[in-house]
C-alpha cells in the first residue's frame, strides 16, 4: 500500500484542481473590471449640492474641527442676493483636505450639520508630490444636478435665508 | 472696610462685602450661576431671568427682633417663588440654593424658552464656540425642546445697525446687554428696543446708525451671536485662532489686547491678522477698548507695506541688500559725527527709541522726538506714581483735563473719567470750546485760544473750582494739546505741574499727558527733546536718521532742503549754501518723508515684534509678535543696533528683553524694570475669558502681563520750554486756525483700514455757524485755508473767529497760526 500513498495524495490534489476548474471565479480584472463597494464604503469625499445647485457647504469648519488628523482646512466668505453659492450667509470660499494626513474615519460626515460632506466610492487616489494630495473645493464638489444651476447664483433677496435645512429628523 | 456678610450658598459658607450680589458671592466659592443679562461692569436688570435661585433668610421675631431659633440653628424661610441672584444683595444668614430642584428647573425652563425662537445657526455663527448661549444650554439646558420645531419665529438675519455692526435679530435673546453699555458705560445711547413681547427688536436711534466709537464692545458682551463686527465676520472659528498679546499702538491710553490671528488662503496661505480684541487690565482699559483701536489694525496686511531697504541711486530708489544698506547708513553717519540727527515719533517702542538714543549719543548728534506736544520732562517728574488707577478714583479725588478732547483722543480714558466722575470725583474741564466730557463734568473753565497757561496758573484761586483743586484728596491733572502746538503745551504743562508739585508721588496724584502717540511719554524717559524748528535741523544736519516720523508729508514745505524733490521747492525756500542732508528713513510704508529718502529701511510693524510701550500714566507694557514679519523687514531696535555694529557701537539687537535690561541700568526712572516683571499678572475681578460660566464675553484673560508704572524722576531733566512771543489770539481782524485732533484721521495706521473710511471724511475745518456766515460759506462748501482746499463743516462749539483745523487730515498745522481763509 506504500507505494499507493503518492498517487492517493495526487489524485486528491488534481479533484481540487478539477472541481475549482468549474467553481465561480473569485479574480477581479482590476482595472479592467472593479468591484462595487459596500454601502458604508469610505472612499474619497464629496460635496454635495441641493437639487436646485446650490453647495450644501456652508463653511462652518465643523469637519475641520472634528478631523482627528487636522487634514480638513476651510475659510468661509459671506454669500448675497446676487453672489449666492450656499443657503444662509456663509459659504466655504476655500475648502481643502490633505489626503495623505485623511485617514478615512469619517468623522468628518458625521459633524457635517448639513450633510454637505460625504464619504464616497472612489478609492482610486494616486499622487506624483505632496503638493497634489491636497485636494481643493473643485475636486470634491459633485456636478450640478441636472435641475439645477452652476454657483455662484443670483437668487433674490429673503431667499435661502437659513444655513442649516430644517431637517425632518433632527436626531439623524 | 465695608461690613462683612455671612451667608450659605449650596451647604458652604461664605464671607463677602455688604452689598455683593449672590451670584458673585456665589462665584467667589466657584459656584457658578447661570446668567444672560447680568454683567459685572453694568447696573443689574435681573430681565432674562436665567439666574433665578432659592433664597432663604433667617425668620426674625417681630417683637423681639431676635433670630428665631429651631433645634439649636436659626429658623430658614425660604420665599414662596424663586430670586434673581443677580439683583438680590447678600444679607446676614442667608441660604441660597443655586441647584436645587426647583432652581435646577427654572434653569432648564429658561433655556426651553430662549430657544423656541433661536435658530440653529451655531455652524455659520460667529460667536460658535466662545458663545454664552451655547455654554450654558450645554451645561443646564434640556435634551430636548417640548416645543415645536415649525413654529419657530424668524426675523431679519443681516441688519447692518451701523457700517461696523451687524445685527441677527434671530439670534437676539433680548438682554439689553449692548443697550446698557451704551447707556451706562459708553454714554452714547444710540441703541434702543422697539416693540414688545416676540416682535421685540434692537434698533438704532442714531444718524448715522450705531453712532458710537465703543460700538465693538457690544460684540464683545453679547451673550449670543445676534452682534457681530463687519471687520471679522466670518472670518474664522474662534477655535481655530491663535492668540497673541498685544498693547494698542494707537493711543497714549496702552490698551491691553489680543491679536487673534489665523493662516488664510485669501491672502496667499500667510498668517494674518482677524480681529483684535481686548484683553484685561483693570487698571488700564478694563475689558473694553474702542472702536479705533479695533478696527484700525490692516496696516500691517497692507500691500503698500516697505519689504526690502531701498538706496537712492542716480536719482531713483533701488533695491539693496541689507548689508549694503547699513554700510552706507553707517558710513554716512559715521562722517557725520555731532551732525547727524535722530528724528524719532513715539510710535516707535522702548527698545527702539532707547537704542536710537544710545547711537545718537555714541555720535554726538541729537535725539530728537517729532512731536507737537511737549511737556514731557515734567510728567516724567510729577506724573501718576505706581498705585495709580482711575477705577478707584471717586469722591475726595478731583480730575482736572486742559486743552484735551478726551473722546477723540484717547477714547478709554473718557470712559474711565466718565466713570469716575460719575461715582463722585470732581470732573473739571478746561477748554477753549465744548467737548464731550463736560457732559459729566462739575466745572467747567472756558478760556480763549492762546490764555491755556495763563488759565490754569490762575485756576488755584478761582472761587469754587480752585477749592475743588487746592482741598481735593487726589488730583490728576490731564493736559493735551488741544488748539496748541509745542510752546503752547509747554507752557500749559508747566502750569499744570504747578498744581500737582506738591502731590509729588502720592498714588492717584500727578500729571499726565494726552500724547498723540502711544510712546510719546517712553521718549520723553529715554530723553528724547523735542524739536521745535524742523526747518532748521535739515538745514544745519548733515545726516538725518528719520524713524517712524512722516514729516515730510505731514508738512510738504519741509521738501524745499531736499533736493529730489526739486519740483516741490516753494518761492520763498531759503538758498543756504549748505548741502541738503542725506537722509535715512526708517519706516513701514513709503511715506512722503519715505520718498525723499537716500536710503529707506523697512521696519517691521509692532504686530510682527517684541518690544514695550510706555502708557501715558506711565505704565510700561510689552507687546508680543503675533504674525510673521513681511519681506525683509527687521525690528527697529535691531536695525539701529545693526548700523551701531558697522562703526563699532555695541548696542542690543537681538532680544527686546535685553535691551529692556540695559535701559533698566541706565535709565533712571525704569531703575529695575524687566520683561519678566512686565509680564506678572495677578488675580483680576471680574473674571473673564476663562473656560468657566460666568457672565461670558470675549474679552480675554490677561496672562501676559499687566505692566509697571515707571518710577518717578524727581527732578525735571530740563525746564518746561516756555512759548517764545506771545501766544495767538484770536480778534476781529484775525482768524485763527488751531489744531485739534480726530479720533479718526488719515495717519497711516487708520487710513489703511477701507472698514473706517466713511468715519475718517475728508481734509476739513470746523467753523462757528456765525464765523461761516461771516465769510459766506455753508457746510459742505469749500474753502482756501492758507493755500489748502478744505471742506467746511459747521460746528456750533467752536469759537468764532477761529477755525478748527483737524491734525493729520492732510492739512499743515504744527500749532496754532493766523489763518487766511476764503471761499474757494
Amino acid at each position: 500500500m506504500r507505494v499507493l500513498e503518492p498517487l492517493i495524495e495526487l489524485r486528491r490534489g488534481l479533484w481540487t484542481t478539477l472541481r475549482s476548474m468549474f467553481e465561480k471565479q473569485v479574480t477581479t480584472q482590476y482595472p479592467e473590471h472593479k468591484r462595487p463597494v459596500k454601502a458604508r464604503f469610505r472612499g474619497l469625499h464629496v460635496l454635495k449640492r441641493y437639487d436646485n445647485g446650490l453647495e450644501k457647504c456652508i463653511g462652518c469648519a465643523l469637519c475641520a474641527a472634528a478631523c482627528p488628523a487636522d487634514a480638513i482646512f476651510v475659510e468661509a466668505s459671506e454669500n448675497s442676493a446676487e453672489v449666492r453659492y450656499s443657503p444662509g450667509d456663509r459659504y466655504a470660499s476655500t475648502y481643502e483636505i490633505n489626503l495623505l494626513r485623511c485617514i478615512y474615519c469619517g468623522f468628518c460626515e458625521d459633524a457635517c450639520p448639513t450633510e454637505a460632506i460625504v464619504l464616497g466610492d472612489q478609492y482610486e487616489l494616486t499622487f506624483t508630490n505632496r503638493r497634489a494630495a491636497i485636494y481643493t473645493k473643485d475636486m470634491f464638489i459633485e456636478p450640478v444636478p441636472a435641475a439645477g444651476k452652476p454657483t455662484p447664483q443670483k437668487t433674490g433677496p429673503g431667499m435661502f435665508t437659513r444655513s442649516v435645512p430644517e431637517m425632518k429628523d433632527p436626531s439623524d | 472696610m465695608t461690613k462683612q456678610v455671612t451667608l450659605t450658598i449650596d451647604g458652604q459658607q461664605v464671607a463677602v462685602s455688604e452689598g455683593t450680589l449672590i451670584v458673585n458671592a456665589a462665584k467667589q466659592i466657584g459656584i457658578d450661576i447661570p446668567v444672560f443679562c447680568y454683567h459685572p461692569k453694568m447696573e443689574p436688570v435681573g430681565m432674562c431671568r436665567q439666574c433665578l435661585v432659592e433664597v432663604g433668610r433667617p425668620v426674625v421675631d417681630r417683637a423681639t427682633g431676635q433670630v428665631v431659633m429651631e433645634d439649636g440653628k436659626p429658623k430658614i424661610q425660604f420665599g414662596a417663588k424663586l430670586e434673581t441672584a443677580c439683583t438680590t444683595p447678600v444679607s446676614d444668614g442667608m441660604v441660597v440654593l443655586t441647584a436645587s430642584e426647583k432652581a435646577k428647573a427654572n434653569q432648564r425652563e429658561i433655556l426651553e424658552f430662549l430657544l423656541t425662537s433661536h435658530p440653529l445657526d451655531c455652524p455659520v455663527c460667529d460667536k460658535g464656540g466662545e458663545c454664552p448661549l451655547q455654554n450654558l444650554t450645554l451645561a443646564h439646558g434640556a435634551p430636548a425642546s417640548r416645543f415645536i420645531y415649525d413654529e419657530k419665529q424668524h426675523a431679519d438675519k443681516r441688519v447692518p445697525l451701523g457700517d461696523l455692526i451687524w445685527l441677527d435679530r434671530e439670534r437676539c435673546i433680548q438682554c439689553a446687554r449692548c443697550i446698557r453699555f451704551q447707556d451706562e458705560i459708553a454714554g452714547e445711547s444710540v441703541l434702543a428696543f422697539y416693540q414688545r413681547g416676540r416682535a421685540t427688536d434692537i434698533i438704532t436711534n442714531s444718524e448715522p446708525g450705531f453712532d458710537s466709537i465703543f460700538s465693538g464692545n457690544t460684540t464683545d458682551i453679547c451673550p449670543v451671536g445676534a452682534l457681530t463686527t463687519a471687520d471679522f465676520r466670518f472670518g474664522a472659528r474662534p477655535w481655530e485662532m491663535k492668540a497673541a498679546a498685544s498693547i494698542c499702538s494707537q493711543c497714549p491710553v496702552g490698551c491691553n489686547v489680543t491679536l487673534n490671528t489665523r493662516r488664510e488662503a485669501k491672502s496667499g496661505g500667510k498668517v494674518v491678522l482677524k480681529r483684535v480684541m481686548p484683553r484685561q487690565n483693570e487698571a488700564v482699559n478694563e475689558i473694553w477698548i474702542c472702536d479705533k483701536g479695533r478696527f484700525a489694525h490692516h496696516f500691517t496686511e497692507n500691500e503698500h507695506r516697505l519689504a526690502t531697504p531701498l538706496a537712492r541711486k542716480d536719482g531713483k530708489l533701488a533695491l539693496v541688500s541689507w548689508d549694503k544698506a547699513l554700510g552706507l547708513v553707517a558710513g554716512k553717519l559715521a562722517d557725520a559725527k555731532g551732525e547727524a540727527v535722530v528724528l524719532a515719533s513715539g510710535r516707535l517702542s522702548n527698545e527702539d527709541l532707547f537704542n536710537l538714543k544710545q547711537l545718537a549719543d555714541g555720535l554726538g548728534g541729537e535725539a530728537l522726538l517729532y512731536t507737537q506736544m511737549g511737556g514731557g520732562e515734567l510728567t516724567t517728574a510729577y506724573g501718576v506714581p505706581a498705585g495709580t488707577n482711575f477705577a478707584e478714583m471717586g469722591i475726595g479725588t478731583t480730575i482736572l483735563v486742559v486743552a484735551s478732547d478726551l473722546y477723540n483722543e484717547a477714547p478709554i480714558w473718557y470712559l474711565r473719567l466718565k466713570q469716575a466722575a460719575e461715582r463722585g470725583a470732581t470732573l473739571i474741564l478746561a477748554n477753549a470750546r465744548e467737548t464731550k466730557l463736560e457732559k459729566y463734568s462739575q466745572f467747567v473753565v472756558r478760556y480763549s485760544y492762546g490764555d491755556e497757561a495763563e488759565t490754569i496758573c490762575g485756576l488755584a484761586k478761582k472761587a469754587h473750582v480752585g477749592e475743588a483743586i487746592t482741598s481735593a484728596e487726589n488730583l490728576v491733572v490731564l493736559y493735551g494739546s488741544d488748539g496748541l502746538g509745542l510752546d503752547g503745551s509747554s507752557a500749559l504743562a508747566a502750569a499744570c505741574a504747578e498744581l500737582v508739585k506738591s502731590r509729588a508721588g502720592k498714588p492717584n496724584n500727578g500729571l499726565i499727558g494726552v500724547w498723540p502717540r502711544a510712546n510719546d511719554q517712553g521718549a520723553w524717559e529715554l530723553g528724547f527733546k523735542p524739536v521745535a524748528d524742523l526747518k532748521a535741523v535739515f538745514q544745519k544736519a548733515n545726516v538725518v536718521y528719520i524713524a517712524g516720523a512722516d514729516p515730510f508729508g505731514d508738512n510738504p514745505e519741509l521738501t524745499s532742503r531736499i533736493p529730489h524733490h526739486a519740483s516741490r521747492i516753494p518761492q520763498h525756500a531759503s538758498r543756504s549754501t549748505h548741502p541738503a542732508p542725506f537722509i535715512i528713513v526708517q519706516e513701514l510704508f513709503l511715506t512722503e518723508t519715505a520718498k525723499l529718502a537716500d536710503v529707506i529701511l523697512p521696519a517691521q510693524a509692532v504686530t510682527e515684534r517684541e518690544g514695550s510701550f510706555t502708557s501715558g500714566e506711565r505704565r510700561a507694557q510689552r507687546f508680543y509678535p503675533a504674525v510673521p514679519a513681511r519681506g525683509q523687514s527687521r525690528a527697529d531696535f535691531v536695525i539701529t543696533a545693526q548700523i551701531a555694529a558697522e562703526f563699532g557701537l555695541e548696542l542690543e539687537g537681538r532680544f527686546a528683553a535685553r535691551v529692556m535690561d540695559k535701559m533698566a541700568a541706565t535709565v533712571k526712572t525704569f531703575a529695575g524694570i524687566s520683561y519678566r516683571e512686565l509680564a506678572e499678572t495677578t488675580e483680576q475681578w471680574p473674571i473673564v475669558g476663562r473656560g468657566d460660566l460666568y457672565y461670558g464675553g470675549t474679552t480675554y484673560e490677561n496672562k501676559q502681563g499687566l505692566g509697571v508704572i515707571l518710577a518717578l524722576s524727581p527732578s525735571p531733566t530740563g525746564r518746561g520750554a516756555r512759548g517764545e512771543g506771545k501766544p495767538l489770539r484770536p480778534d476781529e481782524d484775525h482768524w485763527l486756525a488751531v489744531p485739534v485732533t480726530r479720533l479718526y484721521d488719515l495717519g497711516i495706521t487708520v487710513a489703511t483700514s477701507a472698514l473706517l473710511k466713511a468715519r475718517t471724511g475728508g481734509a476739513h475745518i470746523l467753523l462757528h455757524p456765525d464765523s461761516a456766515q461771516k465769510l459766506g460759506l455753508a457746510a459742505g462748501e469749500q474753502v482756501e485755508l492758507n493755500g489748502n482746499r478744505l471742506e467746511v463743516r459747521l460746528d456750533p462749539t467752536v469759537p468764532v473767529m477761529v477755525a478748527l483745523v483737524p491734525r493729520s487730515m492732510g492739512v499743515p498745522i504744527a500749532g496754532p497760526m493766523v489763518a487766511k481763509i476764503k471761499a474757494a
